[in-house]
C-alpha cells in the first residue's frame, strides 16, 4: 500500500516535512518511487506565479529536443531550477531534473486562461510523446505555480539525493507519495501524485474497476486522458472530468466515484440530480479499496474513501496547518501539538474538505448532500 | 423380379438408426402399462409376441422346446414416432424396468424428412461441446495488495439499467446555491431508465409455453420483486398477455414483446387506457438467435381458447409470424416507426428496445440505434438460444455465437464513447452447461449490461428434459411431457405453477449468491463489472485474441 502525506498550510514549508511523514509511516521496503507535487510555491518561485512551470526529467539529448520544441512554439525560458544532486548509493540518477519557468508565446499572452491551459496541456503531451520510447523526456506537469518531482528510490534517500533538506524550495500545499514494493518494472509515469490542469491526486489501494473507467475516460476524447500507467491516475482524471469538464461542484466527485444506493438517494435534497448522475456516470464508480487525497486549482484539499472504507486515512492539524495522511503516525510526526480528538477519519460517506491556506476543515456527508 | 424388401424389412429403419434406444428389461417389467401410456411420442407400445424357451425337468436332461405367448414393450422404428429420449417412461416405471439410451451412431438426420418436410423441433442448437462462455475463467483475484471482499458480509449491489442513458454532458442540470438541480424548463427529454436485476427472463410466449408454466414464471418473478427485493423482469414473448395482468400493478415487472405477427397487440392497445402502471419496457423482436432470419409459427393445435383470447385470433388456426416486419423496408424506418411510436404510446415513459439475433451485421444495427435517442437498449440473441419451434437446419447451423458478437458491439460503443448510453443485453446459451452465474458474469465483463435466459429457467424451474444431445426437444409438437410447452390440459396439468414459481425464486436467490461469490474475490461490489475485461481469461489463444482478453495456461 502506498504511503500518502499531504500537508496544506498558510505558510510556506519545505517538502522535507512530507518526507519525514512518509518515513514515519514506512513499514518495510519503500523504494519503488516517490512523487512530490508542490503548489502555491514560495522561495524563488513566489514572484513567478503567472508563468507555467514545466517539471520533468531529461537526458542530454532529450533536453536539446525539449529546448528546440519549446523555442519553436515560442515559449521563452524565464527561470530554470534544478535540484542539487547529491549521489546516493542505490539511486541511479538521470541527466537533468528540472522545473523550468516559461513565458507564454507572444500570440497567447492576451488569450483567456482556458486557451493557455489547452496550450500547456498539448505541449506537455507532445513532449511526453517525444520521449515515450527512450525515456529521453519525461514530463509530469506544465502549469503555473506547480512543481512535480519524481524518482525511484526510498523517500528519505531521494530527499538526500535531491538535497531537499538544504534546498530553499517551499510551498503552501505539498503532496507526497511513497510507493511500496508492488511494482518493479517501474515507469515514472506510474508514480503518484498525478496532475492535470490544476487538479492533482494520489491514492492508496488498487482500483479494481480500472479497465472500464480507463475506457470511459479515454473515450471522452479529451487529449489529457491518456497514460494510465497506474490504475490510480484515473482518480485524478475523474476529478478533472467532474469539476472542470462537467463543471460540477467538488462534492459531486464523491457521488460520482461512490454512488449512493437508491434508498439513500431518495433522502437527498438533490435526489433527482444524483439519480441521473449515478446512471450517466456509472462507469466511473471506483468500487475498490481506495483512499483518495486530491487538490483542486484553488488549493482546496480533500480526502475520500471507497464505499467500503477499506483503506486508512486521517485528516488533522491546527488552523493554518493540516495534514491529510494515510496513517496517523505520519500526522503525529508533523503536527504533534494538535488536538487529536479533532482528527477526522473519513468513513464511507465522508468527504473531508480542507479549505485553501488550511483555514477550515469541513466534513461533508454524502447522505445529507 | 419382385424386390425382396418386403420380406426382409429392407426399407424400414433399424433401431440403431434412431437417436435413442429403449432398454426394456423383461425380468423387471410387471406389465403395468404406465410407460406406454405416458410416452408422448407413442414410441413404445405393448406388443404380443410368441417366445420359445428350452426347458428340462427331471433328473436327466430332457430338453423340451416350449412356445408361449407373452406381452412385451416394443420400440417402434417408425421415424414419425421415434424415441426422443425424454425418459418419461423411466419416470413412471415402478420397477426401473425401462429407460432410453442415447445412440451416438444414430442416422436420424438422414431420415427425418418424411413427405419432404425437413426436421423441425424445439430446443436449442444440438452441440454438447462447452461454449466459449464456458471456456472463460475469472483470473483477476484480489490478493493481499487489495483485500478481497466478503460475499456473505459486505454490501453488494447487483443491478443494471434498462433504458437509454444520457451522457453527463447532455443532462439538463443547472446550479442553484451550489447544488445541481434538474432544469425542468429546459424541455430536454430525459429517457426513462429502469433499475433491474441484470439477469432477465427472456421472451417466451403464452402459447409457446403452457398456461401453468407461464403463470409459474410470472408468480416467481413477482415474488422476487415484492418479497425478496430482487427486481427481476420477464419478457412476454410474442402473443400478448392476460388482460388481468395488463391491468394490474404487476405489469411493471413485465416486458411485453411486439413481433412481426403483432399477435396480442389489439388486446394490449385496448387495455392501455385501463393500465394503472407502465410496463417495465417494450421489446421489439426483429430476430431470434435460435432461428435467425426466420419467423415464428404457433401451430393450430396449440391455438386453444385461452390463446385465441389473448392473441385476439380465432381458435385452431396456424399463427405464422413472418421473418421480418412486413411493413418496414429499412432499419431507419423500423427505428423511426416502431421504437418511436411504441414510445409515444406510453407517453415516452417506457423504454423501448429491439431484439435481434446474433449476426455479423449486429454492429450496423448498433450504429444506427446509438444515433436514435429513443432506442433504449439492444438485445442480441446468440446462436445457442432456444426456441419453441424451428427448422433443425436453422437451429444447428444458422446464427452467431454471443460472446464475440457482444464483445465487438461493446468495443464499438467504447470507440464511440457511448458504452454507457445504450445498454447491451446478451442472450443465447447462457447457462447451457448449468453455469448460469459464471456465464452471466463473463458476459458482463465482455460488455453486456444485462443477460436474458430462457432455456435455463425452463430446465431449472420446470425440469425441462431438453438438452444438446437432442433429448426431447418436441416443444413444437405440443407434446411436452413436462407440461411446459403444450396447450394440452392433460399434459400441462402435470405442471404445478406453484412449484415452478418456487423454483424460480430458488434459482434467482442462489444465482445472486453465486454472482457475489464471483464479484467479491475480484473486488467488485457496488457496480456491475461491465467491460471489466481484465477480469477474465481463457486457455484458448484464438478466443483470447478475438475477445481481447488475456490468455492463460
Amino acid at each position: 500500500m502506498c504511503r500518502l502525506a499531504a500537508i496544506t498550510s498558510n505558510e510556506y514549508f519545505s517538502p522535507i516535512e512530507n518526507i519525514t511523514a512518509l518515513e514515519t509511516m514506512k513499514e518495510g521496503h519503500d523504494g519503488s518511487g516517490m512523487g512530490l507535487i508542490l503548489k502555491s510555491l514560495g522561495g524563488e518561485f513566489e514572484d513567478l506565479k503567472d508563468y507555467p512551470i514545466l517539471s520533468g526529467i531529461c537526458s542530454k539529448e532529450g533536453m536539446k529536443t525539449l529546448d528546440d520544441y519549446m523555442n519553436k512554439l515560442g515559449f521563452k525560458l524565464k527561470y530554470a531550477w534544478t535540484p542539487k544532486i547529491n549521489p546516493v548509493k542505490g539511486i541511479a540518477g538521470r541527466d537533468h531534473y528540472f522545473a523550468r519557468v516559461y513565458d507564454y508565446p507572444d500570440v497567447y499572452k492576451d488569450k483567456p486562461f482556458e486557451v493557455k491551459e489547452d496550450l500547456l496541456l498539448k505541449t506537455r503531451l507532445a513532449l511526453r510523446k517525444f520521449g515515450e520510447n527512450d525515456e529521453s523526456i519525461i514530463v509530469f506537469s506544465f502549469y503555473p505555480d506547480i512543481i512535480t518531482l519524481k524518482e525511484v528510490g526510498d523517500p528519505l534517500e531521494l530527499c538526500e539525493f535531491f538535497s531537499l533538506d538544504k534546498s530553499p524550495l517551499k510551498a503552501k500545499l505539498i503532496f507526497a507519495q511513497g510507493r511500496q514494493n508492488t511494482n518493479y518494472a517501474i515507469n515514472m509515469y506510474a508514480c503518484h501524485p498525478f496532475f492535470i490542469q490544476g487538479y492533482g491526486s494520489m491514492t492508496n489501494g488498487e482500483n479494481t474497476a480500472f479497465v472500464p473507467i480507463r475506457e470511459f475516460l479515454i473515450s471522452r476524447n479529451f487529449p489529457g486522458y491518456i497514460g494510465y500507467n497506474s490504475d490510480s491516475e484515473v482518480f485524478c482524471h475523474i476529478l478533472h472530468y467532474t469539476c472542470k469538464q462537467l463543471g460540477y461542484p467538488l462534492t459531486y466527485y464523491k457521488d460520482v466515484i461512490t454512488p449512493l444506493k437508491q434508498k439513500e438517494i431518495d433522502a437527498r435534497p438533490d435526489s433527482e440530480t444524483i439519480r441521473l448522475l449515478k446512471t450517466s456516470l456509472r462507469p466511473l464508480c471506483i468500487d475498490g479499496p481506495n483512499c483518495v487525497i486530491a487538490f483542486t486549482p484553488d488549493g482546496t484539499s480533500i480526502m475520500v474513501q471507497d464505499a467500503k472504507k477499506l483503506r486508512p486515512g486521517v485528516v488533522g492539524g491546527v488552523k493554518g496547518k493540516y495534514g491529510l495522511m494515510s496513517e496517523e503516525c505520519g500526522l503525529d510526526s508533523i503536527i504533534p501539538d494538535r488536538d487529536k480528538s479533532l482528527d477526522v477519519f473519513p468513513m464511507k460517506y465522508d468527504m473531508v474538505i480542507v479549505k485553501p491556506d488550511a483555514q477550515e476543515v469541513i466534513v461533508w456527508n454524502q447522505l445529507h448532500g | 423380379m419382385e424386390p425382396a424388401s418386403r420380406l426382409d424389412h429392407n426399407h424400414e429403419l433399424a433401431i440403431k438408426d434412431l437417436p435413442y434406444i429403449v432398454r426394456w428389461r423383461d425380468d423387471r417389467c410387471k406389465r403395468c402399462g404406465k410407460c406406454t401410456a405416458v410416452c408422448p411420442m407413442l414410441s413404445i407400445e405393448p406388443a404380443v409376441v410368441v417366445k420359445r424357451v428350452v426347458q428340462s425337468e427331471g433328473g436327466t436332461p430332457e430338453p423340451k422346446s416350449i412356445r408361449y405367448v407373452t406381452t412385451i414393450v416394443k420400440q417402434t422404428t417408425n421415424i414419425e414416432r421415434y424415441c426422443i429420449g425424454c425418459a418419461t417412461c423411466a419416470l413412471v416405471c415402478p420397477n426401473e424396468a425401462i429407460e432410453p439410451e442415447y445412440n451416438p451412431q444414430s442416422k436420424f438426420n438422414f431420415h427425418k424428412n418424411k413427405g419432404g418436410h425437413p426436421y423441425r423441433r424445439g430446443g436449442r442448437r444440438n452441440d454438447p461441446q462447452p461454449s466459449t462462455l464456458d471456456r472463460l475463467r475469472f483470473t483477476r483475484i484480489s490478493m493481499l495488495t487489495d483485500p478481497a471482499l466478503d460475499a456473505g458480509r459486505h454490501e453488494f449491489r447487483i443491478r443494471t439499467y434498462l433504458g437509454r442513458i444520457l451522457p453527463a454532458e447532455d443532462l439538463p442540470l443547472k446550479m442553484v446555491n451550489g447544488k445541481l438541480e434538474v432544469d425542468k424548463i429546459s424541455g430536454k427529454f430525459i429517457p426513462p431508465v429502469r433499475e433491474i436485476y441484470p439477469v432477465m427472463i427472456g421472451s417466451m410466449s403464452i402459447g409457446a409455453l403452457s398456461p401453468t408454466m407461464w403463470e409459474g414464471l410470472a408468480m416467481g418473478i413477482t415474488y422476487l420483486n415484492e418479497i425478496e427485493g430482487l427486481p427481476v423482469v420477464m419478457c412476454s414473448g410474442e402473443g400478448g398477455m392476460p388482460q388481468r395482468l395488463l391491468k394490474s400493478r404487476f405489469i411493471k415487472y413485465f416486458i411485453p414483446q411486439i413481433a412481426s405477427g403483432y399477435f396480442g397487440w389489439d388486446e394490449i392497445v385496448r387495455a392501455l387506457p385501463h393500465m394503472i402502471e407502465d410496463p417495465c419496457a417494450i421489446e421489439i423482436k426483429y430476430g431470434q438467435g435460435a432461428k435467425p432470419g426466420d419467423g415464428g409459427l404457433l401451430m393450430a393445435h396449440k391455438v386453444l381458447k385461452l390463446i385465441s383470447e389473448i392473441r385476439g385470433v380465432p381458435m385452431g388456426v396456424d399463427l405464422p409470424s413472418p421473418p421480418t416486419h412486413q411493413t418496414k423496408y429499412s432499419i431507419e424506418e423500423s427505428v423511426a416507426k416502431m421504437i418511436q411510436s411504441m414510445s409515444m404510446a406510453w407517453g415516452f415513459r417506457v423504454p423501448v428496445y429491439p431484439k435481434i439475433s446474433g449476426t455479423r451485421t449486429a454492429k450496423a444495427v448498433l450504429n444506427n440505434l446509438v444515433r436514435n435517442q429513443y432506442a433504449a437498449a439492444l438485445s442480441v440473441d446468440g446462436e445457442d438460444g432456444g426456441t419453441g419451434a424451428a427448422y433443425n437446419v436453422s437451429m444447428d447451423t444458422m446464427g452467431h455465437p454471443i460472446a464475440s458478437n457482444i464483445r465487438e458491439c461493446y468495443l464499438d460503443l467504447v470507440k464511440l464513447g457511448k458504452q454507457n448510453e445504450l445498454p447491451l443485453i446478451a442472450a443465447g446459451g447462457i447457462g447451457k452447461k448449468g453455469n448460469l452465474a459464471a456465464n452471466a458474469a463473463a458476459l458482463f465483463m465482455l460488455g453486456a449490461s444485462a443477460v436474458s435466459i430462457g432455456k435455463y429457467i425452463m430446465q431449472a424451474a420446470a425440469a425441462c428434459h431438453g438438452d444438446e444431445m437432442n433429448r426431447c426437444n418436441v416443444c413444437n409438437l405440443g407434446k411436452c411431457p413436462r407440461g411446459i410447452t403444450t396447450q394440452d390440459p392433460k399434459l400441462y396439468r402435470r405442471l404445478d405453477p406453484d412449484v415452478v414459481a418456487e423454483r424460480v425464486v430458488e434459482v434467482y436467490k442462489s444465482l445472486d449468491v453465486e454472482l457475489k461469490k464471483i464479484f467479491a474475490p475480484m473486488g467488485r461490489s457496488m457496480e456491475l463489472p461491465i467491460g471489466m475485461s481484465d477480469g477474465i481469461s481463457t486457455d484458448d489463444h484464438a478466443i483470447a485474441e478475438r475477445l481481447q482478453i488475456s490468455y492463460v495456461c
